[in-house]
């Protein structure tokens, strides 16, 4: 059977999008080529200044960051996988990656979260970023390898600008989310004692919404990692680019052993950030509350010796 | 002597374009009217009071009678749609934003009802908050936060949160927290009425009890009558955002404006406002335990009775001594008496005055008074219940049980 075809000219969508990014590229080219010289710098210079270091050094400090803000034995179990992941010969990939994660996570970090807190301010803003923030979410995430090389040629910034678009969404939802659930009585209070809206910002919002944050920074950074693979398609170096390549060559070995290796950063990540901001107690605030009461006895002394004195 | 806070033609009207909502309601419609033309709700409905320095004044009526709502129109929570709202002879709604935030952090101060404590900051922190915002510097704050605990008897848990605290504490720190700004006026909107009975009791006689010192401007908002009349100088009962009386509360209790006021108190038993502290009378004789059995018996003869309560050290009740055990020990040149203290009918304090009223009627001898620490307060004699009762308007209400 054949459909009746109606004879209706095809809206040219796709057209304009792609004439916008080629207007783009010709007008604002020099802005891209800035943007894209300073984050290559940046993220080289990380890579560079990380790999410079040995890995053991390297393994031990992570592990002690992970001790200090979760607990002893997740920093064990991170410091065997990072260990291992050595081991494999895939270290330099590991810190290619992690540095396009860190600082893809950044970027969309400083972006989104005042988003966030934008939008709870103007309910027209609100109206305007959701259906794009759902655009961006379900975009497939392959879509913006194509503008994102055509803007910044390939390499690590183009698979930034894709990690950043896919990863943002998060952080501004939970940011906007956090600050609305804050009690009412809460913010009225605040206002009542005097506050102005920075105050109400800073000392109650934010703190209150700040788990519901940092669940979105953690979204943030898993949703980062999940686009290791897909960035190294335009040329972002790292462990997506081994397992592109063992797929390119069936190596089932190397293809288990970098898919392993991204699996093990994105555990010790996800650790490392989905603590934060939960109020657990973890040695690094225990280690604070210890200085604090080591001051507090001290400046007792202090006072006590001046009474004396006088 | 001017007014410390005062209201005239009040109206506040909920949501955008009230233009068209203030014309129905200058026009005379009803609250109900209006929504159905317009979709916007009066909350306060053309109120006018006058609220007098050092007074507690009581706003009194149902869930949606508007009490909250003009109760934040004093601080400029919300702003007057028309009408004037004056605080120490100057206009609320005049104010720009800038003197607004002064007037909230220096001239008025709030309690909420449900305590609204930052659960992430410590009861200290919690209860300078205020003060921070103010920009009084960390040491200052922290030492005035920690000398308003002490004034609410909460100084040990100045390091906790507030999560460990029981509801009657939090609102003790909410209390706190408004009484560290050192400001004029106190709003408290239903302070205590996430609070059990007992607490509430409790609260009710510490705010009375701190009001003897600090004489603030309170507006207490609330929906419970016995709580205004234990705590008001003056009530103003609300209904559909419009006041229908303001008076103290025998005035409303006597002379109700209207048949609403009078329904409105009906659900009160009058004898639920006295408790046995209130009604309670210093006797004419005691005798301390360390004295001797003939020093008792010559304050017996004096004051005509036949026995007399004993004190302890602080005024501590110890029982009571009867004449007929004192008289042997006297003939005996006995000393102390102590062997002979019988223990005494006593009631708490806070006890109302119905339960009173049965405690009495079980009793022979005059019920003596005492505070959760034991220290006598004072006797409730036979004749002291029934003359309180008779002046009461429900005394004939007692009689019959």
């Amino acid at each position: 059977m054949v459909l009746p075809s109606l004879e209706l000219p095809k809206l040219p969508l796709g057209d304009a999008i792609e004439w916008f990014v080629r207007w783009l590229i010709k007008n604002l080219s020099v802005i891209f080529d800035f943007v894209s010289d300073v984050l290559s710098a940046v993220s080289g210079a990380l890579s560079d200044g990380l790999l410079w270091v040995h890995p053991v050094i390297l393994i031990i400090i992570f592990s002690i960051i992970i001790w200090l803000i979760t607990n002893k034995l997740t920093a064990i179990l991170s410091a065997i996988g990072l260990a291992l992941v050595w081991n494999m010969g895939l270290w330099p990939e590991l810190v290619d990656t992690l540095v396009l994660v860190v600082v893809g996570v950044a970027i969309a970090l400083v972006i989104g979260i005042p988003t966030g807190i934008l939008m709870t301010r103007s309910r027209k803003l609100e109206g305007f970023m959701r259906p794009i923030l759902d655009f961006m979410q379900t975009m497939p995430p392959f879509v913006y390898l194509i503008p994102a090389a055509m803007l910044f040629g390939i390499g690590v910034v183009p698979g930034l600008f894709a990690t950043v678009i896919f990863a943002i969404p998060p952080p501004v939802r939970l940011t906007y989310l956090g600050i609305t659930q804050v009690p009412l009585e809460m913010k009225e209070m605040s206002i009542a004692f005097g506050a102005n809206d920075r105050q109400v910002l800073r000392k109650v919002e934010l703190p209150l919404a700040l788990p519901s944050i940092m669940a979105g920074v953690n979204q943030c950074i898993m949703l980062g990692i999940s686009m290791v693979v897909i960035a190294s398609m335009i040329g972002a170096r790292g462990l997506g680019e081994v397992v592109l390549y063992s797929l390119s060559r069936l190596d089932l070995s190397l293809g288990f052993e970098s898919g392993l290796a991204i699996v093990i950063l994105a555990m010790v990540l996800d650790r490392m950030s989905r603590n934060v901001g939960s109020g657990k107690q973890t040695p690094l605030s225990r280690l604070i509350e210890k200085y604090n009461n080591y001051r507090k006895q001290k400046k007792e002394e202090n006072k006590e010796e001046i009474e004396q004195a006088a | 002597m001017t007014a410390k806070i005062e209201a005239k033609n009040l109206v506040k009207i909920y949501g955008e374009n009230t233009d068209k909502a203030l014309e129905l309601f200058n026009q005379g419609l009803s609250r109900s009217e209006i929504i159905q033309e317009t979709g916007l709700t009066v909350g306060v409905a053309g109120v006018n009071f006058e609220i007098a320095e050092g007074e507690i004044f009581v706003i009194i009526g149902l869930s949606g009678s508007g009490k909250s709502t003009l109760l934040r129109c004093i601080n400029g929570l919300l702003m007057p749609t028309s009408g004037s709202l004056l605080v120490d002879g100057k206009a609320v709604e005049e104010l720009n934003e800038e003197q607004l935030r002064k007037l909230r952090g220096e001239e008025i101060s709030m309690v909420f009802q449900h305590f609204a404590l930052l659960p992430n900051r410590t009861i200290t922190d919690n209860v300078a908050f205020g003060l921070e915002l103010r920009g009084v510097p960390y040491e200052e704050r922290r030492e005035r936060a920690q000398k308003a605990l002490i004034s609410v008897g909460l100084e040990e848990w100045k390091d906790k949160l507030p999560d460990e605290l029981s509801g009657g504490m939090k609102q003790r720190v909410g209390l706190a927290r408004a009484l560290v700004m050192e400001s004029g006026i106190l709003l408290m909107d239903e302070p205590f009425g996430a609070l059990d009975a007992l607490i509430r009791a409790e609260m009710q006689e510490e705010l009375v009890s701190l009001q003897r010192e600090i004489k603030k401007t309170v507006v207490f908002v609330t929906h419970d009558l016995d709580e205004a009349l234990r705590l008001g100088d003056r009530i103003a009962i609300m209904r559909d955002g419009a006041i229908e009386q303001i008076g103290t509360a025998d005035e409303i209790l006597s002379e109700p404006a209207n048949d609403y006021v009078d329904r409105f108190i009906q659900g009160v038993d009058v004898s639920k406002i006295l408790d046995a502290r209130s009604i309670s009378k210093w006797p004419r004789e005691l005798v301390r335990d360390t004295e001797s059995a003939s020093v008792a018996l010559h304050r017996m003869k004096k004051a005509d009775t036949d026995y007399l309560f004993v004190l302890g050290p602080r005024y501590k009740l110890v029982g009571l001594v009867m004449k007929e055990d004192l008289l042997p020990l006297a003939q005996k040149r006995e000393k102390s008496f102590t062997d002979v203290i019988k223990e005494a009918n006593t009631v708490s304090a806070d006890t109302i005055m119905r339960d009173v009223y049965s405690e009495l009627r079980s009793a022979e001898k005059d019920l003596a008074v005492v505070d959760e620490n034991g220290r006598f307060l004072g006797v409730i004699t036979h004749s002291v219940l029934l003359m309180t009762l008779d002046e009461r308007k429900g005394g004939d209400g007692i009689a019959e049980s």
